[in-house]
Formats: structure tokens, C-alpha cells, sequence
């Protein structure tokens, strides 16, 4: 059952209207300007033990992701087709209000809108995953870990997701007899194929202004937020509402043409990072330094 | 086995005959249940929803109340014999996600701030799935609020646009959300003209989207007008039963 | 504030419907909770499916469903549902549980040597005031004062709350009626607790039908002269 949030911190109304005065003098809280992103570090191959993984910080916002392949079996529906998984995870460590236990609603929410946008545009090759045909393929696990939460995890969540999947490779396979397939995780033979990237762009909505890539303190005290996913074709691929309040239709187009906009200076973030592997490997101690 | 029906035909209607801008035959009905405070039965096609409201009421346990506001607590459910393969009656990754998305559409509607330390219970169970069972249950979530007298600023009318075979259409049912490349739900509060519920589950350009936001507008102020009279219509039956 | 109206008197309405559109320009958006209407843009809305009312061009909704929030100075009809060391527990059909303090009906009240339930027990039904209420705090109740206190004989019938408007009719006026033409003794709570006692069952019949009858159909014109036609054929049928 999903209930009204009642562990969030009270927001002193004095800071909202803080907020609200600097909005109206065209300023952010933290200095930026409304459509502007706050520093994005990427990194990858931050895990060497998995197939792939990658670390994104957003301003303090810190999201890693790590890819493990295993083999398994594919979805009925689905017998030439690997199958890919996006789990999220909220750990203590990165929240004073988050509790230990299973994903909750946020968690669930941000890992599905997530997955959507890699699945809809159909981001990973799932069509070259399959070891036999119907009986055994590969299964990717994309598991977000979230680890210090200054807002806009999705966002984050989904360059990091992406970094990690065009990071992973495929473990080399040993021998296949009959049904029972031995791999050899120390090898890894080829990378993980790619279609698309993507890229999540979050909006946040309060009052009449529109604000790209919201901190935690911004969230708590919009109206609305809107995550678009967005293809490096500049398709929409996913989109999710969230928040108490309604939006106007009006607003959309103007929303969306935001989105695209930022979205391609998110792709060139993340084409920089892919283009230049060599120097965003880094290990965590450096990263953590 | 799994053969791609055709979407769009020759004649540029639907599998079920349908023209892209056309809803499915929808029946609405309020204060179908004796116990609750609130409730609505809502069918798009071979959808088939009923919702419930409790409340407001007492919170239970106590500490969870909020000093200054109702609760809502939504619950979106499907039956285990809904689909066509047995769904576990244990709350899914997708209910739960659901679950959370129609709560906050009904959160920005409700004044919730008139009942502090209370509890809005909303229940939404899926009696048959096929496809469009999210916004078909906001529809019934908010008649059943209306119903049990809860105020609120608007009605919310839900309905999805789906892209399928190239084609942006209305009110997708099940084949069409399997087999098309988008579906789109909204909810739309057409009096105040606010959308309070946006998911897209598929790929578009902007030029889709903008279109398809304003199909699903259009489907939606239909289906809102239908509600109105649904809630006006159990007055008039009274009037009858004399 | 100068307003065109676009409803009737006694409409229904539901929640997002139109009532009036504002004149003028200096319009600040408001709530009115009570009234059931809100200002958006410059157009009067409701928040609630209900029965419009206008009087001298103001306009406000009579819920036709919903809760009962107490108020203030509200008679209501509650029942002992929790004993505590100092004070009963009240249900008042309402999200907020009413409480009735031990020195309200014990004089000198000692906790030590007297035991609440030898007083008021669960179960028992009351007929008690408001006396505070402001929704951060359960509702403050009292029994002392003319027709307050235990109910000890007659029965209690429960309504929807929002109906309970029309069973006492404007002015009293369907009060008076049941009253006068059944001969009967009622309390209306305003919670939709209404506390009967007749001089004999087939009047008490007689009552609660014309009671349901006015829960089931407070939205219709000319009630009053319909339940008193109802009243008249049911009890002369009897002679």
C-alpha cells in the first residue's frame, strides 16, 4: 500500500518561501540557473569484479552501478532474448532517513523508470544473449546503488546504469554440454552490445518555474517533478511523473523541449566518458580521495 | 505461438474495429459497496475495475498520522485471476509502483489538509485486466472519493494514448499495449484543466508526444463528462423509486 | 464580489463543477471549506458532490455525502467505546473520537477509589455537546445540560450525516413535523445518531420509515410536503 510520505523532514515554511523569493528573482538556491545541471563527475570499471560498472556523481548526489551477467533461463514469451533486470537500492549509509529493508516505493519506482528507458528503446542487445536458443541465456543484473542522496537519484541513477552496461563484458563461456554450461567469469570476451544510449532528464516543477536537475532541498519543496528519458536520436523514451500536484498540459511542450535540449548535453557527457576509457577508469580509492 | 497481430488494418481501424480516436464501450457505476464510505465499479471494454473508499478515518497505528494533514493510502491490486496466467496475489514490483503514482494524482486533488490525523484509505482492485487497468482504476478511485464525500478540487478522468503500428490511438486495451510501441497513461482533471497523473512506457518523438497528449486529453474530458452524470445519476434513480 | 451564477437553487453538483463566474478583476484565490466552494481562476467551483444553495447571491454546497467533523456547540449521540483512568472514550461516528472527562459526570472524582465503569460503561449510548474542538485535538464533550446525558430507554437509529440537515428541515420545520404528527420524543445528533422514543411500535414504525425516507431522498424538492402526506396516510391507516 503506498502512503503518504510522514518520515520526510518538516521544511521550515520560512524556507520555502526563501526558495520561492529567489525563484522569482531568477536564482536558485545553490546558484545555478534554472536550466543548468550541477557538476557531473562519471567514472567506470570503478568494481573490477563485475561486468561491468561505473560511479556518477551529481553534484553531491553519488549513484554506482554495477552489471553482473549469469546464465539462466529466458522468459517464455521470449526465447531469443536475454533477459535484463534493473533493481535500485536506497541503503542506509546514504540518507539519515533511509531504513534498512527491502526497496521501497521510491527505490521500486526510480529502478522501474530505469528499466523502461532502456527497454523501451530496446538499449541493450538482449537478441545476443542467447547461449541455446529458448533454453539458456544471459541474464544482466543492473543494480543501482545509490550511496550519498542529494536528490535527483534517477537522473544519476540512469547515467550510471548506462555507463555500466557499455562498460560490462561478457564472460567467456568454457564448454556447453547438453544444458550445462561452464563460464569462466576471469575472461571476458566481448563487451555487452549497445543499440542506444539514454539518457533520464528530471524537472522540477514550483509554482510557474521550471527547474533542471533539482537538489534533495529543491525536491522537498516542489510541486511536481517530471523525468524524461531521452535516446541519443533525441526520441522520448520514458517519462515519469511524480509529486503531489498537477501540472498544466500547456506546460508540456515546453517541458519536453527543455528535456531534449538538456538531454544532449547529458549524451555528450556520457559520450565523453565512453570515447576516453582509459582516463575515466578509476579505481574507488581514487574516486573517494 | 507469438505472432504480431495486426494493429492497424487496411482500412485504418483498429483490431477491434475501433478509429484510432475511439474509446471502448465504458460503464461506470458508484455506491456498489455497502460497507464502504465510498465506492465506484469502472469498465473500459474488458476492463474491469472496483475501488473503494474508506475514510476519512481513525489512523491505525497511531504514530503513523500527520499532525497537520490526512494520509492517503492507496492500494492497487490486481486479482489473481485477472490475467490470463495466474497473477500472484502478492503486491508486485509494477502494483507497488502503480500504487504510488495514483496515490500522488489523488494527493493533489484532495484537500487532505481538512483532516489532519486521519486516514483516506483508497482500494483499487482489478477484477479483469485488459490493458488501460491503471487509469481505468484512477477513474474509479476518484468516483469513489466523490462518492464518499471527500472534497476535492476536480474529478480525475484516466486514460492511456498508445503509438501502435505507427499510429497514435486512444484507450489501448491489452494486444495493443503488448504488441505497440508506446503506451502513455495520463490522468486529467479537465475542470481545472491539470494533469495529475503522466507515464510513458514506450518511444516517441516530440512531435508524438505532443500529439498524444492531446489525444488522451480529448478521451479523457469524455470520460469525465460520463463520471459527472455517474455521480448525478445516482440522485436520479431515487427520484424514480417512488 | 460580484458574481454570475451559472446553477439552480437545490442542483446537484459535483466536485470540479462551475457555480458562478466572478465579475471584476480583484479576485484572490480562496477556500471555503465550510461552504464546500473554491475560487479558481476567476470561477467559483465545489469541492463536493452536493445540493447547491443560494440565498441573497451567496452560494454554497450542502454535502449530499461525507463524514461528520464535529463542531463546536454540536449536539451529538455517542457511545462509551473506551474507559480510561480520567476519562471516557466516545464514538461519535466521526474520524475523531470524542472524550468525556470523569469530573463531567462524577463530582469529586477520585481516581484512586472510583471506577469510571460503575458510572458510564462500554457500549452505553449518551446524548452529549461539543465543547471544544479545533482537529488537533480529539473533541472535548460534555453531558451536563437540558436533554444531555445516558440514554436509558427509547432507540437510537443512525443516518448518513450529511442528510441529517434535511431531517431537521430549515428552520426546524421537519423536526417539527415528525414531532408534532407522530407525537414522538427525537434528538437529532448532528453526527446522524437520532435518539427516538415512542408511546407505542407502530408509531415508532412509522418514524424511522419517514426518517429513511428522508435519508434516501434529501436531495428532492418539496420533502416536507411529501413526508407529511407519507405520515399522514401511514398513521390514519391505522385509525
Amino acid at each position: 500500500m503506498s502512503i503518504t510520505p510522514t518520515k520526510q523532514p518538516v521544511i521550515p515554511r520560512i524556507k520555502k518561501e526563501t526558495i520561492r523569493k529567489l525563484l522569482r528573482r531568477g536564482e536558485r538556491i545553490d546558484g545555478r540557473r534554472f536550466e543548468e545541471y550541477r557538476p557531473i563527475k562519471a567514472y567506470i570499471n570503478v568494481v573490477p569484479k563485475a561486468e561491468g560498472s561505473a560511479l556518477v556523481r551529481l553534484g553531491n548526489t553519488i549513484v554506482m552501478t554495477g552489471v553482473k551477467l549469469e546464465v539462466g533461463t529466458p522468459f517464455p514469451d521470449r526465447p531469443g532474448e536475454g533477459v535484463l533486470q534493473v533493481n535500485a537500492e536506497f541503503v542506509p549509509l546514504a540518507s539519515p532517513t533511509f531504513e534498512p529493508g527491502p526497496p521501497d516505493e521510491f527505490a521500486i519506482e526510480a529502478a522501474r523508470v530505469v528499466d523502461r528507458c532502456l527497454r523501451e528503446p530496446k538499449a541493450v542487445k538482449l537478441d545476443e544473449l542467447v547461449i541455446i536458443p529458448g533454453k539458456k541465456v544471459w541474464l544482466v543484473f543492473n543494480d543501482i546503488y545509490l550511496l550519498d542522496h542529494d536528490g535527483n537519484i534517477i537522473d544519476a541513477g540512469m547515467m550510471s546504469s548506462m555507463l555500466a552496461l557499455n562498460n560490462a563484458r561478457i564472460p567467456s563461456i568454457v564448454s556447453i554440454e547438453g544444458d550445462n554450461i561452464v563460464i569462466d567469469k576471469k575472461v571476458k570476451e566481448k563487451p555487452l552490445g549497445i543499440n542506444v544510449n539514454v539518457v533520464a532528464v528530471t524537472i522540477g516543477l514550483i509554482d510557474e518555474y521550471i527547474l533542471v536537475d533539482p537538489t534533495l532541498e529543491e525536491e522537498l519543496v516542489l510541486d511536481s517533478k517530471i523525468t524524461i528519458g531521452i535516446d541519443e536520436n533525441n526520441r522520448v523514451v520514458g517519462i515519469q511523473k511524480t509529486g503531489m500536484r498537477g501540472i498544466k498540459p500547456s506546460t508540456l511542450e515546453n517541458i519536453v523541449d527543455i528535456a531534449l535540449k538538456k538531454g544532449v548535453e547529458l549524451h555528450r557527457v556520457l559520450g565523453e566518458v565512453l570515447n576516453n576509457p582509459q582516463q575515466y577508469s578509476k579505481t574507488l580509492a581514487e574516486i573517494m580521495k | 505461438m507469438f505472432e504480431k497481430p495486426v494493429l492497424i488494418r487496411e482500412d485504418g481501424l483498429r483490431h477491434d474495429g475501433r478509429r484510432p480516436d475511439e474509446l471502448r464501450p465504458i460503464k461506470m457505476e458508484v455506491g456498489v459497496l455497502y460497507n464502504a464510505d465510498g465506492s465506484a465499479y469502472v469498465e473500459y471494454g474488458g476492463t474491469k475495475v472496483l475501488a473503494a473508499v474508506y475514510g476519512p478515518r481513525e489512523v491505525h497505528p497511531r504514530h503513523l498520522a500527520l499532525p497537520d494533514r490526512a494520509l492517503i493510502r492507496c492500494r492497487y491490486h490486481m486479482a489473481p485471476f485477472s490475467t490470463s496466467d495466474r497473477k500472484s496475489p502478492a503486491p508486485s514490483r509494477r502494483e507497488i509502483e502503480l500504487s504510488k503514482v495514483i496515490r500522488e494524482a489523488l494527493e493533489s486533488l484532495v484537500f487532505t489538509d481538512l483532516y489532519p490525523r486521519t486516514t483516506i484509505d483508497v482500494f483499487i482492485e482489478v477484477l479483469q485486466a485488459d490493458g488501460g487497468t491503471r487509469t481505468a482504476g484512477l477513474t474509479a478511485a476518484s468516483l469513489a472519493l466523490a462518492d464518499a464525500g471527500v472534497p476535492m478540487r476536480d474529478l480525475v478522468a484516466g486514460v492511456a494514448v498508445g503509438k501502435v503500428g505507427g499510429v497514435l490511438v486512444l484507450d489501448i486495451d491489452e494486444v495493443e499495449d503488448e504488441f505497440g510501441e508506446a503506451d502513455m497513461p495520463i490522468g486529467y482533471a479537465a475542470s481545472i484543466d491539470e494533469i495529475v497523473l503522466l507515464q510513458l512506457n514506450g518511444v516517441l518523438t516530440r512531435e508524438e508526444f505532443i500529439e498524444g497528449i492531446r489525444l488522451a486529453k480529448k478521451g479523457a474530458e469524455t470520460i469525465y463528462k460520463m463520471m459527472k452524470e455517474t455521480l448525478h445519476r445516482k440522485y436520479l434513480k431515487v427520484l424514480e423509486e417512488v | 464580489m460580484k458574481m454570475k451564477i451559472l446553477v439552480a437553487n437545490r442542483q446537484i453538483v459535483r466536485p470540479g463543477d462551475v457555480l458562478a463566474i466572478i465579475e471584476g478583476s480583484q479576485i484572490t484565490p480562496k477556500y471555503l471549506p465550510e461552504k464546500h466552494i473554491y475560487i479558481h481562476g476567476n470561477r467559483v467551483m465545489t469541492d463536493i458532490v452536493g445540493l447547491v444553495n443560494i440565498s441573497d447571491n451567496e452560494i454554497q454546497v450542502i454535502p449530499l455525502e461525507g463524514k461528520y467533523i464535529p463542531r463546536v456547540d454540536d449536539v451529538v449521540i455517542g457511545m462509551i467505546s473506551g474507559v480510561g483512568l480520567t476519562n471516557w472514550i466516545v464514538d461519535i461516528n466521526s474520524p475523531y473520537s470524542g472524550i468525556l472527562n470523569a469530573n463531567d459526570v462524577i463530582e469529586n472524582f477520585n481516581p484512586i477509589t472510583m471506577n469510571l465503569r460503575d458510572y458510564l460503561d462500554i457500549g452505553d449510548y449518551i446524548i452529549a455537546k461539543i465543547i471544544a474542538f479545533d482537529r488537533t485535538r480529539d473533541p472535548l464533550l460534555t453531558v451536563k445540560g437540558k436533554g444531555l446525558g445516558r440514554i436509558t430507554e427509547g432507540v437510537v437509529v443512525r443516518i448518513k450525516p450529511s442528510r441529517v440537515p434535511r431531517v431537521i428541515g430549515r428552520k426546524g420545520s421537519m423536526l417539527n413535523l415528525l414531532t408534532s404528527m407522530t407525537g414522538c420524543n427525537i434528538v437529532v445528533g448532528q453526527n446522524g445518531l437520532i435518539w427516538i422514543k415512542c408511546r407505542d411500535e407502530q408509531r415508532l414504525e412509522v418514524l424511522i420509515r419517514a426518517i429513511r425516507r428522508i435519508e434516501a431522498r434529501s436531495h428532492i424538492r418539496g420533502l416536507t410536503e411529501e413526508i407529511r402526506l407519507f405520515l399522514e396516510k401511514e398513521l390514519g391507516r391505522r385509525g
